[in-house]
């Protein structure tokens, strides 16, 4: 049977204690995938995999991704979260891997919410 | 859903809801029996009877943001059209245990899909608070994964940390790929 590559692990872990901010209180964003089941089914995972990924080679390291449940608009899923540091979170809607792309260099990076991708402010419903 | 990997990401989200702390998934992959089978038991808060029952009620939901749950009727379904049976066992306060089993070679059986994504994905979202083990086993071969272990070697650093899933995920498609050979007798 295969055997974790323990000393592979520990090197990442080392390489990432350097630069780790990556907790909490010091990260300058916040992005949340929305992984209920419609988003699931719309491609969700895609899109927090894409986005990891994206990250991981920008080595943003004061970005922190996390996930939630249903955020019950099931027709505009995938939906993602993205919550700067001091600002309103900002919903966006119909996402693709693309997509995602642009809002993370747009608004996560440099600050500009990318406004045709997000969901109108009062447009919400909860079903 | 295209496959079922997303099926099981979608139950153990399902877990997380229900508080659940330790996750167990396992897939087994029997040609020779004719058995797919997918086994995912949490220690969740668990359902009492009446909730059991209506579980797999696509009309009964415990969420408030909308009225109908589908996850688990959706595994049902799937199950169901490939000649398979599915289950959930649950007792208030001792989790829940869900068991899907599909006819190994039925037409409408849908593909595992990619798990090294639904784990990956799930540690991403979930890895801080809840530990995962993962077992898999394709006729006489078995690959395991636990997030304890993992857990262990990285010491202060967050196991959501996208260096540590690019890992992960490196990590469960060399361990799932390393049980499709067949196994020389
Ligand atoms: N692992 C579990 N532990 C405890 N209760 C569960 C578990 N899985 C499901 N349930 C209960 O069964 C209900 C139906 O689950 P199901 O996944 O079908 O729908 P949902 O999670 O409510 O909505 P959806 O999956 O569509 O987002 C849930 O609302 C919850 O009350
Ligand atoms: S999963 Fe459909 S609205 Fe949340
Ligand atoms: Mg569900």
């Amino acid at each position: 049977m295969k055997k974790l590559k323990i000393g592979d692990l520990a090197k990442i872990r080392d390489k990432v204690r350097k630069t780790a901010v990556l907790r909490q209180g010091k990260a300058r964003a916040k992005i949340t995938v929305h992984m209920g089941t419609c988003g699931i089914a719309a491609g969700a995972r895609d899109i927090l995999s894409g986005l990891l990924e994206d990250i991981k080679s920008k080595k943003l390291s004061d970005v922190i991704v996390t996930t939630s449940g249903c955020a019950g608009l099931c027709s505009r899923e995938p939906m993602a979260t993205v919550e700067i540091t001091g600002k309103p979170p900002v919903k966006y809607v119909d996402l693709t891997t693309e997509k995602m792309k642009k809002i993370l260099s747009q608004h996560v990076i440099k600050g500009n919410i990318v406004n045709e991708y997000a969901l109108a402010i009062g447009s919400e419903r909860t079903h | 859903m295209d496959d079922l990997s997303l099926h099981v990401l979608d139950i153990i989200e399902n877990a997380v809801a229900a508080g659940a702390t330790n996750i167990e998934v396992r897939i087994t992959d029997d040609e020779e029996q004719n058995l797919f089978m997918i086994e995912i038991a949490d220690d969740g808060r668990g359902m009492d009877k009446e909730a059991l029952k209506k579980a797999i009620d696509p009309f009964y939901t415990t969420k408030t943001v909308r009225k109908v749950g589908l996850g688990l009727s959706m595994l049902a379904q799937a199950a169901n059209e490939a000649g398979g049976k599915f289950e959930v066992q649950s007792q208030p306060g001792r989790g829940t245990k869900i068991h899907a089993r599909f006819m190994h070679d039925h037409i409408d059986r849908k593909p595992l899909g990619d798990m090294a994504e639904t784990i990956t994905a799930f540690i991403a979202g979930n890895g801080e608070k809840v530990d995962l083990t993962y077992h898999h086993r394709r006729g006489d071969q078995e690959f395991f994964f636990y997030t304890a272990e993992i857990k262990q070697v990285l010491e202060e650093i967050t196991i959501c940390h996208p260096e540590v899933i690019s890992f992960i995920k490196r990590e469960i498609r060399d361990g799932v790929k390393s049980i499709s050979k067949r196994s020389k007798i």
